[in-house]
């Protein structure tokens, strides 16, 4: 019954569009829905290990996703055109807000990430995350691509100057997950490769200017990294324990909720950051790439809507949406594993916490309703 | 027709560019997912052993080794601050499930009072889950043998051997050394906090802050294993702390201990510096306190009693106590008088026993009401007279008295290697317009002359001015460090620092001023100093008002202590290679020369065999 329910076609002339499932008609987008339920199913197992059993937590998880959820569900409704036409809109608030975040933050003692609004806190740099792509796919769709150089230009003003307010913030991760999310857009636009060569000279020969403009704690993330024994009971401490749990882990992992490393000692970060230890304590081998595999098939899901999607701007956001979603899952077990410095930033659907989940998801609803809203036939 | 494009899109073009870009994209995808799980892989099989062992069921800890603090020695090897073993009982929070709990159950065993506990849950605040938070210090052995036989009862908590600073000479150089106290979260701001992992204590005053961070070494780690209970299987690495650096003061403990003597119940401050190279050799300021008090966090009560006490046994006179020179400044004045022809030796002036500035009537009257008859430079000084002073400091004007007070260092910091001293003041016209609102009157002028007025030093201040003195102008900042010795033994000595000397414009002018000076004690006003041995350059004086800044808790109330019994003297001596100088005041009594002379005795005739 369930099966007819969901097979139901539903016959609809209008404007073109034919609505042929129940998927369609909630524009949800099946395939992506499945990598993301499973995915965040996975997740919250290892979040009531790596909480310590603390089921509170994961209610208060599961209260974040169904918000989360319910953005996605209702972005999935608005058709792209409007996304596109509000493009450049949305970027502004953004920037607008990250100014007023600064100037409030001097008067507050130092927090300069959040604004209150009354019941929860509002992080803009986070709606900048989506503003970024979705401002620089509207800008490319103004031109023929591959962009010329003075088109790259005004997008590396598009990207640089958030992250460069990001920076100020402190939260050189975010910035350079803005800088990143930029690139990526970059990418799709089909910048000329000599682009991306100059670029890269660019900053390994700025490096070590750049690192003249690190915070101390900075530069110990990037000398700890490099060698974590040497505090091992500052920064260092992070890597040298989740290696210790990855590695204990072996080929089938110790079982679930028998984790030793995440338990004898609590840190919160085993819940935020580096749950992906737990995961790789308790899963061994096995269930990394299980988890790895579930990320691959979300990005899968995510490429091929960028694939058929009909216009500039929706292939651009997609593709960009989904490359940047990798990179995050990328940096954040690459982090983990010892490969790259510390820098907080958490495992996507997985780690605990609301802000970054909502952004997430709300590009996924954005995904979806381009999915979504194809026309049959191409323009 | 818009001609804002040129060219037409060619949307199949761009579709298959973005196609190419595409499979780059899944291209950089496939590769960053192969370096991930060659990692995971290279983690988890291959390095599966090495990581195994070291999260066996036995947990690894990570203890930091807290380095030793140095020892600070007197400029002879003697033990003025040192480290002893001591027993204490910390927890470790992380595995402590209920803290509050845990304490409770603790009491049932071991008596804790309130303030113990107290202080303990600030320590907890400041320090990092997987730190041990001492709760109790210096256990006797029989607690320490209660607490083991139950030990298992307590997890998380553990006794465990540390060492706790030591002062034992007591009260004798509490204004020298300071003291350490419990480390807070104001202190952690300053330092490396991960290099004070494990230490709970850090300098507060005095030395011990002042030279912290050599004082305080390296911390250091060992990476062990213990079993469930929290005890130690093995040592699995281990990096040796290093120790702080030992430090040699410049000070003579039996001087120092002399001059306290010396001083015994009367308020005030001696100071005693080497005039060849600026090392101080006594700083006393009485009342003094017990600072090994401090260390192990001082309980309120005893506190508060020293706070309370007016004699102010917290307040380091030395570097901090405000006066009103008096008499004593008047060989400073008598100098630039001389070397600004405002006077000559010869020239003789008749003292009725008060003085009026030319063209006013107010009568500023001498000490001795009817006079000193007449008077010369040298009788002046011998004999402290007023109105000799009045006229020269008329003479000279303003100007000329800052400067050559400017010149001996007052009203500056002297540069001291413990900090906390007040610069005090030598008033100039614009001075006085700001902070009180007047004009300069010539009748201020005549009252610096006598040291009156405005004008306001410490003992620091004028014991460094008196050295300079017996050094016919060459200056040296004053310093409490002599040598250091680093842990691997080698020894670094503190070279003596000078500064911008008096220059005369002619030298004679110092003989001129000292060879009164050496009249001062068996002509004039310094007889209670007595005959000695050795040769003596003096001067004696009254001070007018010792004010007692306490800028940590009120900063605007500075309290006057009007005095009418008390004394001040300096001296140098011998008088033509000096090897030591002193400034005494004495609050209560009129015996600063004999305090000079029981310091002097000490260190010239006992030490020295003159």
């Amino acid at each position: 019954m369930i099966k007819t329910l969901l097979n139901r076609r539903f016959q609809r002339q209008e404007s073109g569009t034919q609505y042929r499932t129940l998927w369609q008609l909630l524009h949800l987008d099946l395939p992506l829905l499945i990598g993301i339920v499973s995915l965040i199913t996975f997740g919250f197992f290892i979040l009531y290990s790596a909480t310590n059993q603390q089921f509170s937590m994961v209610e208060q998880e599961i209260i974040h996703i169904s918000l989360a959820a319910l953005i996605m569900v209702f972005l999935a409704q608005i058709p792209p055109h409007v996304y596109q036409r509000w493009s450049p809109a949305l970027f502004y608030l953004s920037l607008f807000l990250m100014v007023v975040v600064l100037i409030v933050g001097r008067i507050d003692k130092g927090a300069q990430r959040w604004i209150s609004l009354g019941l929860f806190r509002f992080q803009p740099s986070e709606l900048m995350k989506i503003a970024i792509p979705m401002m620089l796919a509207w800008y490319f769709t103004q031109h023929p691509l591959p962009p010329k150089l003075k088109h790259i230009g005004i997008a590396a003003l598009i990207i640089l100057i958030p992250a460069f307010l990001a920076a100020k913030e402190p939260d050189l991760g975010t910035a350079i997950i803005l800088i990143l999310s930029g690139i990526c857009v970059l990418l799709f636009a089909g910048i000329r490769w000599r682009f991306v060569i100059s670029l890269f000279t660019l900053i390994t020969t700025s490096a070590p200017v750049l690192w003249h403009f690190l915070h101390g704690y900075q530069r110990e993330r990037i000398l700890t990294f490099i060698n974590p024994e040497r505090d091992p009971l500052g920064t260092g401490y992070h890597i040298i324990q989740s290696k210790i749990a990855i590695g204990s882990g072996g080929i089938f992992g110790k079982g679930w909720l028998l984790g030793t490393q995440s338990h004898l000692h609590f840190l919160p970060e085993h819940a935020t950051d580096f749950i992906f230890a737990v995961c790789g304590e308790e899963f061994g081998l096995f269930g990394s790439l299980f988890l790895l595999l579930l990320y691959l098939a979300i990005t899968a899901a995510c490429f091929r809507i960028a694939q058929n999607a009909q216009d500039t701007y929706t292939r651009l956001l997609a593709g960009s949406i989904g490359l940047m979603f990798f990179i995050s899952v990328f940096v954040n077990m690459g982090m983990v594993s010892g490969i790259l410095p510390v820098v907080g930033l958490p495992l996507p659907l997985i780690s605990y916490g609301g802000s970054s989940m909502i952004t997430l998801m709300a590009s996924f609803g954005i995904l979806m309703s381009i999915q979504t809203h194809r026309k049959l036939w191409s323009q | 027709m818009p001609n804002h494009q040129l060219t037409l899109r060619n949307r199949t073009r761009e579709n298959f560019l973005f196609q190419k870009r595409l499979l780059v994209s899944i291209f950089i995808v496939c590769v960053a997912s192969l370096l991930l799980v060659s990692r995971l892989v290279y983690l988890q099989i291959f390095q599966y052993n090495h990581y195994t062992t070291l999260s066996t069921s036995n947990d690894i800890d990570l203890h930091p080794i807290p380095p030793r603090r140095g020892l600070i020695f007197d400029r002879n090897g003697l033990l003025l601050a040192t480290n002893r073993p001591a027993f204490n009982l910390v927890i470790t929070p992380d595995k402590v499930e209920n803290i509050d709990q845990m304490i409770t159950r603790i009491k049932d065993i071991l008596p804790l009072n309130d303030s113990d506990i107290t202080l303990f849950k600030i320590q907890l605040d400041q320090h990092r889950r997987f730190d041990q938070v001492p709760l109790k210090l210096k256990l006797t052995p029989e607690e320490v043998a209660k607490f083991s036989v139950n030990r298992y009862l307590f997890p998380g908590v553990e006794v465990k051997a540390q060492l706790i600073r030591q002062y034992p000479l007591y009260n004798a150089f509490a204004h020298v050394i300071g003291y350490v106290g419990r480390i807070n979260s104001q202190d952690l701001a300053n330092v490396d906090p991960t290099n004070y992992a494990g230490t709970d204590f850090i300098g507060k005053v005095g030395i011990e802050k002042y030279y912290e961070s050599q004082l305080h070494g390296t911390v250091g780690y060992e990476k062990v294993e213990t079993n469930a209970s929290g005890q130690t299987v093995r040592t699995i690495s281990k990096m040796a702390a290093i120790k702080g650096e030992d430090l040699y003061l410049t000070i003579d403990t039996a001087l120092q201990i002399a001059a306290e003597q010396a001083l015994s119940n009367d308020r005030g401050a001696v100071v005693a510096i080497q005039p060849s190279t600026g090392q101080i050799l006594a700083l006393v300021s009485q009342p003094g306190y017990d600072p090994n008090l401090f260390v192990e966090g001082i309980n309120d009560q005893n506190f508060q009693t020293l706070q309370n006490d007016q004699s102010f046994p917290l307040y380091n006179r030395a570097l901090r106590g405000l006066f009103a020179p008096g008499s004593i400044i008047k060989p400073f004045i008598a100098i630039e008088g001389l070397d600004e022809k405002a006077t000559t030796p010869s020239f003789e002036l008749f003292d009725p026993g008060w003085y009026k500035v030319p063209g006013t009537e107010h009568l500023f009257h001498d000490w001795k009401l009817d006079g000193h008859g007449w008077v010369n430079i040298t009788k002046a000084i011998i004999e402290s007279c007023d109105t000799y002073f009045f006229d020269l400091a008329h003479k000279l004007g303003i100007k000329n008295i800052d400067l050559i007070l400017q010149q001996f260092g007052f009203g500056q910091l002297t540069g001291i290697d413990m900090g906390e001293e007040l610069p005090g003041n030598v008033p100039t016209p614009e001075w006085k317009l700001v902070h009180r609102g007047t004009a300069w009157y010539p009748g201020d002028t005549v009252q610096v002359g006598i040291g009156q007025g405005f004008l306001q030093i410490t003992p620091l201040q004028l014991a460094v001015a008196t050295a300079t003195l017996a050094n016919r102008g060459k200056h040296f900042k004053p310093y409490l460090l002599y040598q250091t010795s680093a842990p691997d033994g080698s020894i670094t000595k503190q070279d003596p620092s000078e500064g911008d000397p008096v220059i005369l414009k002619n030298p004679k002018n110092w003989e001129t001023v000292i060879n009164a000076m050496t009249k001062v004690i068996p002509e004039g006003t310094g007889y209670r100093f007595g005959q000695s041995k050795y040769s003596v350059a003096a001067k004696t004086g009254t001070a007018q008002l010792f004010s007692v800044k306490h800028d940590e808790n009120n900063p605007n109330k500075v309290i006057p202590i009007r005095l009418r019994n008390n004394s001040t003297f300096i001296a140098f001596a011998p008088v033509d290679h000096p090897k030591i100088a002193i400034a005494v005041i004495d609050q209560n009594n009129t015996t600063a020369p004999e305090i000079a002379r029981k310091v002097l005795d000490q260190y010239l005739i006992k030490e020295r065999n003159l």
